[in-house]
């Protein structure tokens, strides 16, 4: 963040925005998420600490992020694919498969659940082949993957698809004039342009696997140490009345979250501030 | 969208079209085609009047009305603070950005699990403002204030982080030329940025609003699960597969998808609107242009002159 | 077609402002564990004729289901419950701790306060392959158990404690072998469902393991859904004895001004209708008469209770499902 705020302002609105920005934040999210932090203080450090790094606890934050992890790269991948032929190109019932990708938001956790663990079972629809392989998904930490997956989908998708449909044409036909194969274009123009979108959508897809709950415990196992997500070790606490001791566990994910999603978004506005630095139309130095 | 022409130029070869087709298709047949397939097969397995039947039922209509003014009440917010929010960090630089960034984002990160824990620890009986919201007789939680309160945070980034990418692809240029060409504000922004954002405000809409219907985890914690009043779609769903009417939930879920369906058959119209809208200002104004549309290319490709 | 759509909308409009007028008035909220709908549903109605004719009065029943402890906690943080209704003792201990339930509750009504009761039973599929009779085959190698999750469910924790309680009546039985035949029992669990309903699906539908541990009454329901024939339900030598407490939250019902409707509500599950009433939803009656005449709906079973064998679920719960308790120490030996 190089540009100090003193420089004038051409455009307006910006104490406005701001600040119906923060206050909003502050009532909505910063103070709940107080209340959280101010619960778990209740312990101890000693105490937070031992129920922080417990075996249990360790595995599943393993489970939980590794899965998110895998869930969120797979969805980068798929998702780019699919926003690109989603914008891209024509073909029949494409309005429909636009219309599925918010599915996964609209059903509730419950039911996909149900449903991938029914379609990924050993005589589900999709485990019946699967498992003719020696696959098995449903019930291991694979189901995992697949559950965050289908949650994590519409985020890149939906985050790429209004900038891949802002590129104009006239830079791609501007590259390829210039003699550009098609793989270059795409490396050097494009996806320099959606790059930016495509790490939010992974952040957001990664930061929402990590504290999903509802679809997951009905594919995943839940056996201990194995295919147990921390969420379901919060629901272990408070099914023990246990508020601080789940507040705690909440706190440490919320924290890695935290870093997480803040390292990302820094690294990206470090990355476009350069890109930014480079160009020709630099909208800053006035 | 352009002619088919001008895109030969800056198309993949056609095998590569052919592969990417297949794979997108094929992720998305499988992630959610077959899904959602198996809910309708669920729904309808008791044949179309028992589908009928169970949505027939008082109690789901009263979780469905109770899901749509959720969702209507938690959107004019959403927009308002969602474009608000976007406005101030795609068009200024000030210090903290990603840290204000990372905080809109939180909501995704924190599990809906805790979420609803949460807003118990700070409204609930037990909780930071429960005992004098009880003295006043004010509802908050297991009411529907509670379930809005709720939806607003898990909703909250949904629009922002929509805007966000695409008003930084967008750069800022156009809305000064604008202010420079002596527009109002206000009038900046609705024919300048408004114009502009209309896709990804849409999507965040969208996908705010399949989210504000579909919760699950937060809203149960804050419900209180009241049959014929606090339960909204989802957690009555949850509630008939408990009791083995697999029918009827299964029934409930598909209203909930196809619910999702109608937001997007509303992002159709406005699009072909639109589409006719610039159709016929181009064809009204054909040496002007139309000064929505025509975006230099700039801005958006950091990397050209490479070649 | 548009028509429709209109008239469902304003159904709809409709519903949501009746439920906005309804909420005043005479009316009982009763809240509950997830799968007692099926009980209530029936028996809210002979409840409402019965005060009808007492008082002349008509009445509201409000209902609210889901998880046990979740709903216990959701009272204790305000939800305004007049009766509470649970599958286990220590989730009404929970609000009693709290003040909102009077601490001797239990014996507020006869029977422990638990108008009835259920077993767990074990469902196997047709013809019983494995020949799976008691608690005892259940830990042999190459036996798949599906059973919900043993320390954040109810249903799971009672399979649990049957287990348990198997294993020390038997000959040289004690703490430690108990332990370690439930842990071998647990073994062959291929996974933890998250609750009854999902381990049903997936012993059912899904078509995975041998054996499915579950309430007597789910068992019933579940051979009503599924399809009698497909799967038989064995009754092993000895089970355990799950009571489901009801108790009036004090508080509620003296700023409500209900409490004489209340007690009404949960004397009358006692009475014969209302004990009627549970035997056709697979729930054992208290009444011993009633229980003679659905005899062949209720094989007889030696029990026993949590309170004989366990000391109690004031002392069960900590012993074994709270963190660091049995089960944990079973995933630590490890």
């Amino acid at each position: 963040m190089s540009a100090s705020t003193s420089r004038s302002r051409v455009l307006p609105g910006f104490g406005l925005s701001l600040g119906c920005t923060l206050v909003y934040l502050s009532l909505l999210i910063l103070l709940p998420l107080s209340g959280l932090a101010f619960k778990a203080s209740h312990l101890s450090l000693a105490e937070f600490w031992a129920i922080a790094s417990g075996e249990r606890a360790l595995a599943s934050y393993r489970v939980t992020f590794g899965a998110s992890l895998l869930a969120a790269t797979a969805n980068a991948f798929f998702g780019l694919i699919v926003a690109w032929i989603l914008v891209r190109y024509s073909f029949p019932g494409k309005r429909a498969i636009d219309a599925l990708v918010d599915l996964p938001f609209a059903l509730p956790t419950a039911v996909a659940g149900i449903t991938l663990a029914t379609l990924y079972a050993g005589n589900g629809w999709i485990g019946r082949h699967l498992e003719s392989l020696g696959v098995k998904v449903a019930f291991t930490p694979l189901g995992i993957v697949v559950a965050l997956t289908f949650i994590g989908l519409p985020f890149v998708v939906r985050t790429l698809q209004p900038v891949i449909e802002d590129i104009e044409p006239e830079v791609e036909e501007a590259a390829a004039s210039l003699g550009a194969s098609r793989l270059q274009t795409f490396s050097r123009v494009l996806l320099p342009a959606i790059f930016p979108a495509l790490v939010t959508g992974f952040t957001l897809a990664l930061s929402r696997s990590i504290g999903e709950y509802g679809s997951v415990i009905f594919i995943a196992g839940n056996l201990p140490l194995i295919s147990e997500i921390t969420p379901l070790l919060i629901i272990s606490k408070l099914e023990q009345y246990d508020v601080v001791g789940a507040t705690a566990l909440a706190m440490v994910m919320l924290m890695i979250s935290f870093v997480m999603l803040l390292v990302v978004n820094g690294l990206q506005w470090w990355a476009a501030s350069r890109h930014r630095g480079d160009g020709p139309s630099d909208g800053e130095v006035r | 969208m352009s002619t088919a022409a001008s895109r030969r130029a800056n198309t993949e070869p056609r095998w590569l079209r052919v592969l990417l087709l297949c794979v997108g298709l094929g992720f998305l047949f499988f992630f959610l085609a077959l899904p959602l397939l198996a809910v309708f097969v669920e729904a309808l397995s008791a044949g179309w009047s028992a589908y009928i039947e169970a949505l027939d039922d008082p109690e789901t209509r009263s979780a469905i009305a109770l899901t749509l003014l959720v969702a209507l009440t938690v959107l004019p917010f959403n927009v308002t603070f969602g474009v608000a929010a976007a406005w101030a960090i795609a068009k200024f630089d000030f210090r903290g950005k990603s840290l204000l960034i990372t905080l809109i984002d939180l909501p995704f990160a924190v599990s809906p699990v805790v979420v609803g824990l949460v807003f118990l620890l700070i409204f609930g009986a037990q909780g930071l403002f429960g005992p004098s919201l009880a003295a006043h007789d004010i509802k908050v939680v297991f009411a529907l204030p509670g379930i809005i309160v709720v939806t607003l945070f898990i909703t909250f980034p949904f629009v922002a982080r929509e805007l966000i990418p695409l008003m930084q692809a967008q750069g800022k240029d156009e809305e000064e030329a604008a202010i420079s060409l002596g527009a109002s504000a206000w009038q900046m922004f609705r024919r300048v940025t408004l114009p502009n954002i209309t896709w990804g405000l849409l999507y965040g809409v969208i996908l705010a609003n399949a989210r504000a219907m579909g919760e699950f985890g937060a809203v149960s914690v804050v419900s209180g699960h009241i049959r014929g009043e606090t339960n909204t779609l989802p957690l009555h769903v949850e509630i008939l597969y408990n009791e083995y009417n697999a029918v009827g939930a299964f029934a409930s879920a598909s209203v909930l998808a196809l619910l999702a369906l109608v937001t997007l058959v509303a992002k159709s119209i406005v699009e072909w609107r639109m589409h006719r809208e610039t159709r016929m200002l181009a064809e009204a104004l054909p040496a002007e242009g139309n000064p929505g549309r025509g975006r230099l290319v700039a801005p958006v490709s950091p990397a050209s002159g490479d070649f | 077609m548009f028509r429709a759509t209109r008239q469902f909308f304003t159904s709809v409009a409709l519903s949501l402002f009746a439920l906005s007028v309804l909420a005043e008035g005479n009316s009982l909220l009763n809240v509950s564990y997830d799968v007692s709908r099926d009980f209530y549903k029936d028996y809210n109605p002979v409840f409402q004729r019965h005060w009808k004719t007492v008082s002349g009065e008509s009445i509201e029943l409000k209902q609210s289901h889901a998880g046990s402890s979740k709903q216990v906690r959701a009272v204790a943080d305000g939800l305004e419950a007049d009766v509470v209704t649970m599958n286990q003792a220590s989730d009404v201990d929970f609000l009693a701790e709290k003040g909102l339930v009077a601490r001797d509750y239990a014996r507020k009504f006869p029977n422990n306060a638990s108008p009835y009761t259920s077993t767990m039973v074990f469902i196997v599929r047709k013809g019983n392959p494995k020949a799976l009779k008691d608690w005892g085959d259940l830990v042999r190698p190459g036996v798949q158990i599906i059973l919900p999750h043993p320390k954040n469910t109810g249903n799971g924790r009672y399979t649990y404690l049957a287990a348990w309680g198997y294993a020390l009546n038997q000959p040289g039985g004690n703490e430690r072998a108990a332990q370690d035949f439930v842990g071998r029992l647990l073994k062959n669990a291929p996974l933890f469902a998250a609750g009854g309903r999902d381990a049903t699906t997936t012993f059912m539908q899904r078509k995975m393991g041998d054996v499915l541990v579950s309430f007597e009454s789910e068992a019933e329901l579940i051979a009503r859904e599924f399809g009698k024939g497909e799967f038989e339900v064995v009754y092993p030598s000895v089970s355990i004895l799950s009571e489901f407490p009801v108790a009036i939250v004090d508080k509620v019902v003296d700023r409500k001004g209900t409490r004489k409707l209340a007690q009404a509500y949960l004397d009358y599950l006692w009475s014969p209708p209302g004990q009627e009433t549970a035997a056709q939803n697979y729930l054992r009656p208290r009444n011993p008469e009633t229980l003679k005449k659905y005899a062949t709906q209720f094989p007889a079973i030696r029990t026993f209770t949590v309170d004989e064998v366990f000391g109690g679920w004031a002392k069960a719960f900590p012993a074994h499902f709270k963190d660091g308790g049995s089960f944990d120490q079973i995933y630590q030996q490890k």
